[in-house]
């Protein structure tokens, strides 16, 4: 469904470049759901924000749905790929209603019948119809992040970009948003990439996940790996042993992985 | 009766502050009693509103409170102090000072409404468009704007009037063209600090075109605080106006144009001060409301205070 | 000040924020006893864990109103301490670190510069002494190479090295109590370990009590001795660390249950349903 081909982003130019991306090759296959894993600067987001379409300003190949991706994408690669930010409460205009905010991706692409499919989405994400006039700021941050993934579905993507969806919630909302996201998968048959610190979302979420360490990709494995611990690289053990709490002995052992 | 009406007006307010509207209009109407509450909490800028609102209605009904007509001359009674026939005296011409304040509101609602039409929707454009394009658009729509602000205003608008003549919308489109630098630079900064926002990379990730997402998601966020230093700047579109007027460039006589008043008061203004205080006092009053207005407003408007 | 004394004393307290309904209470009457140890205060957001550990050192923003039966940090009470007295206390006695190094360090000095100026606050010691000492405290967070590090601004490092930057300058003065509001959750968990590690070799060595204030259990309960867990703006269960698994409360039993796990099968995670009745609890 993704096919990425030694992908290369850097910011900025001449002698202060900074390449956050250093070649990048996988491929996320139809109706798969994909964790991307790093610490920040990694350049995990780089990662999704290219295959998005919001950063114009790489090198490579990205191949999306078996279409060859240019810098600019057509309005087509858009209602077939969609996106889910971190942070609910900047993520939706804080002066549009949820009912503005849905129904302009059904204006953009002059698709019909609006009220019965932002009656639909909402429904789906599971907020009802009482939430459809309500402003952001009227609402939880899980609220919030429902309403930020029903807009990614209003146009029934067939991909889904997730970037730390549930890093910005409470736990308690992050395991609705997660069961969310897992029912939505199954019944839109959706493939997903979830983008993230936090292994233990990805085991709950995914079926195979990629580490990334300073703009390289180190290893891929599938969940079951990662469920039995048997990464091969030391920097995946690293962060495997960072995420089950803290312990002094472990704390001293860490080190840096160029 | 009044149990039946505070029945009513507590289901209106119900229906107004719900977390659950159930349409467009409730949810706005809903939004625009919140901000109403709001401002209705802070005197000065309910004060403020009054004295706008009384120019509004003292402009739109200058003929029938003006107990005389403002060009109206009787060299008998010339520069007449204060008195029961004229409440605010007469001026050189024997005119009524208060006949002619009154329908010098409608110059002065004329100068303002006009110049807050036109420059800060200029300086909206302008700052947007540079803002959210950035680059090469922004470096030239800004240098532009620059070179507009690098000019004292009075004295380009004294160049305007002069290459254009005197008179009153002569003194408006001077008025206007100088104005507008500061609203494209604040249009510009509102604009440089939502435009790395999500939610506007979402509406590019929607396929939103760059005009779409300037006038429905940009725009809205920086009308705000255009609206609060517009009202705030009315007080200076006067002065300015009065100033053109004072110097002879603006309004020309026999208008009633308050600077243009309070110039030909001048000369008297020891002896019969009433003749430029009393145009001098309502420069003031009207000057002072759009202040306390404006402040008012940036209370209820500020998106950062949400 | 015999050992008897505990390091903090904590009874009924209560913070409230006037609204335009009425007082609206973020705190709802927590009581704990504080020693030479490392309690954490978990909770999520709107639990008032942040507002209680600000409470303490008087940083409540107005118009909160801060009320307790006793709050006495070594037998004084800080209800009753004048400003000056605060202000003393605050840094010397008591210091607070927050999430953000970011927007408490100031952009135009140096680092090392600050962290020399918050010890001759409270130690009127000569600027070479006091810049001495802040090299030895930006050793002992573990900075390479401290004098490399005392010459830069704060936008010149990491967000890691940033909050190592603010502890050294919070236990320069030596302080006896050591506020930590989500002190590593903007950091990567692998420096967030390392962190963590320097807290609590400071805390074993110095005997300094330490309240740990977050949201994330697992941490807490890996790291501290003691916790609290908050909801609503109570303690609605207080147990050892080590015993969080065994914990009693519905509201930490769902609490741990919603968090997903590395080695459990995928599927939907328990939901936490509310119950009105913690709210009393």
């Amino acid at each position: 469904m993704i096919d990425i081909q030694d992908l290369r982003v850097s910011f900025g130019d001449g002698g202060d470049a900074v390449t956050a991306v250093d070649g990048i090759t996988l491929s996320v296959r139809e109706g798969e759901s994909f964790g991307l894993v790093g610490e920040s600067g990694s350049g995990k987001s780089t990662v999704l924000r290219a295959v998005s379409g919001l950063n114009d300003d790489w090198t490579g190949r990205i191949a999306v749905a078996g279409a060859d991706q240019g810098p600019k994408r057509q309005k087509a690669f858009y209602k077939l790929c969609q996106m889910v930010f971190q942070d609910p409460y900047g993520s939706l205009h804080p002066r549009h209603t949820v009912d503005r905010i849905l129904a302009e991706p059904i204006a953009i692409h002059g698709l019909d019948d609006a009220d019965a499919r932002i009656d639909r989405v909402l429904r789906d994400v599971g907020l009802g119809p009482a939430f459809r006039f309500r402003y952001p700021h009227q609402l939880s941050g899980g609220q919030r992040q429902r309403v930020a993934i029903a807009r990614a579905l209003v146009l029934e993507p067939r991909v889904l970009l997730l970037d730390e969806p549930t890093s910005a919630l409470d736990v308690s909302v992050q395991a609705e948003i997660l069961n969310l996201l897992r029912r939505l998968r199954a019944e839109h048959g959706l493939t997903l990439v979830l983008v993230t610190h936090n292994l233990a979302v990805v085991a709950n979420l995914c079926d195979r996940l990629a580490v990334m360490n300073r703009g390289r990709l180190v290893e891929e494995m599938t969940v079951e790996e990662l469920r039995r611990g048997a990464a091969r690289e030391p920097y995946t053990l690293q962060l495997l042993r960072a995420s089950l709490g803290y312990d002094r002995a472990t704390a001293e052992s860490f080190r840096d992985y160029a | 009766m009044t149990a039946r009406t505070d029945t009513q007006s507590a289901g209106w307010r119900e229906w107004l502050t719900t977390d659950t509207p159930q349409s467009r209009a409730q949810a706005r109407l809903g939004r625009a009693w919140a901000g109403w509450t709001a401002f209705r909490r802070n005197r000065l800028a309910v004060a403020g509103l009054l004295i706008v609102l009384a120019l509004v209605v003292v402009a739109a009904l200058a003929p029938v409170l003006a107990p005389h007509h403002p060009y109206a001359q009787d060299l008998n009674n010339r520069l007449m102090p204060p008195s029961a026939v004229h409440w605010l005296g007469t001026d050189a011409f024997g005119r009524d000072i208060l006949s002619r304040l009154i329908h010098g509101a409608r110059l002065t609602l004329m100068i303002v409404t006009l110049v807050a039409a036109t420059a800060p929707l200029a300086g909206l454009v302008i700052g947007t468009v540079a803002g959210y394009f950035g680059g090469w658009v922004d470096t030239v729509l800004m240098r532009i704007t620059d070179i507009a602000l690098a000019f004292p205003k009075l004295i380009l608008a004294l160049a305007f009037v002069a290459a254009l003549g005197p008179g009153i919308e002569n003194a408006v489109i001077a008025i206007a063209i100088t104005s507008w630098p500061p609203y494209a630079r604040i249009a510009r900064a509102e604009t440089l600090t939502v435009r790395r926002a999500d939610f506007i990379s979402a509406a590019r990730l929607q396929g939103a075109s760059s005009l779409r997402i300037i006038l429905g998601h940009i725009m809205p966020l920086c009308v705000a605080s255009l609206i609060v230093r517009t009202t705030l700047d009315m007080a200076g579109v006067i002065l300015t106006a009065a100033g053109l007027g004072f110097l002879g460039l603006g309004a020309q006589p026999p208008l009633p144009e308050w600077g243009a008043m309070i110039a030909s008061g001048r000369q008297y203004v020891l002896e019969q001060w009433w003749v430029a205080a009393m145009p001098g006092l309502a420069i003031f009053i009207v000057s002072l409301g759009f202040n306390l207005l404006g402040d008012g407003l940036r209370d209820v408007l500020d998106p950062k205070g949400d | 000040m015999t050992d008897k004394t505990p390091l903090l004393e904590v009874s009924n307290l209560r913070v409230a924020f006037p609204t335009r309904t009425g007082m609206a209470e973020a705190v709802r009457g927590v009581s704990f006893t504080l020693g030479r140890e490392k309690l954490g205060i978990v909770g999520e957001s709107g639990s008032g864990k942040s507002m209680t550990g600000r409470s303490i050192l008087r940083l409540v923003p107005p118009p909160g109103r801060v009320t307790a039966d006793r709050l006495a940090f070594n037998g004084e009470d800080l209800l009753a301490a004048s400003p000056r007295r605060m202000r003393d206390i605050r840094g010397r006695r008591i210091a607070m670190v927050m999430q953000d190094p970011k927007y408490s360090l100031n952009p135009v000095m140096t680092v090392g510069r600050q962290i020399a100026e918050a010890y001759r606050v409270h130690s009127k010691a000569g600027a070479a002494e006091a810049k001495r000492r802040a090299l030895e405290m930006l050793a002992a967070v573990r900075i390479r190479d401290p004098e490399r590090v005392y010459d830069r601004y704060p936008h010149e490092v990491s967000g890691g090295m940033g909050q190592r930057i603010m502890i050294a300058m919070m236990l320069i003065p030596d302080p006896d109590l050591l506020i930590a509001d989500e002190p590593t959750s903007a950091l990567d968990v692998t420096v967030q370990m390392q962190v963590l590690a320097i807290l609590d070799d400071l805390c074993s060595q110095r005997g300094m009590g330490m309240i740990f204030v977050s949201h994330d259990l697992n941490l807490v309960a890996s790291f501290c001795d003691r916790i609290l867990i908050m909801y609503a703006g109570r303690v609605v269960e207080s147990c050892r660390a080590s015993e969080l698994h065994a914990a009693r409360h519905p509201y930490t039993r769902g609490l741990l249950a919603s968090l997903p796990k590395i080695d459990e099968p995928p599927g939907d995670l328990p939901v936490l349903s509310r119950d009105p009745a913690w709210l009393e609890g």
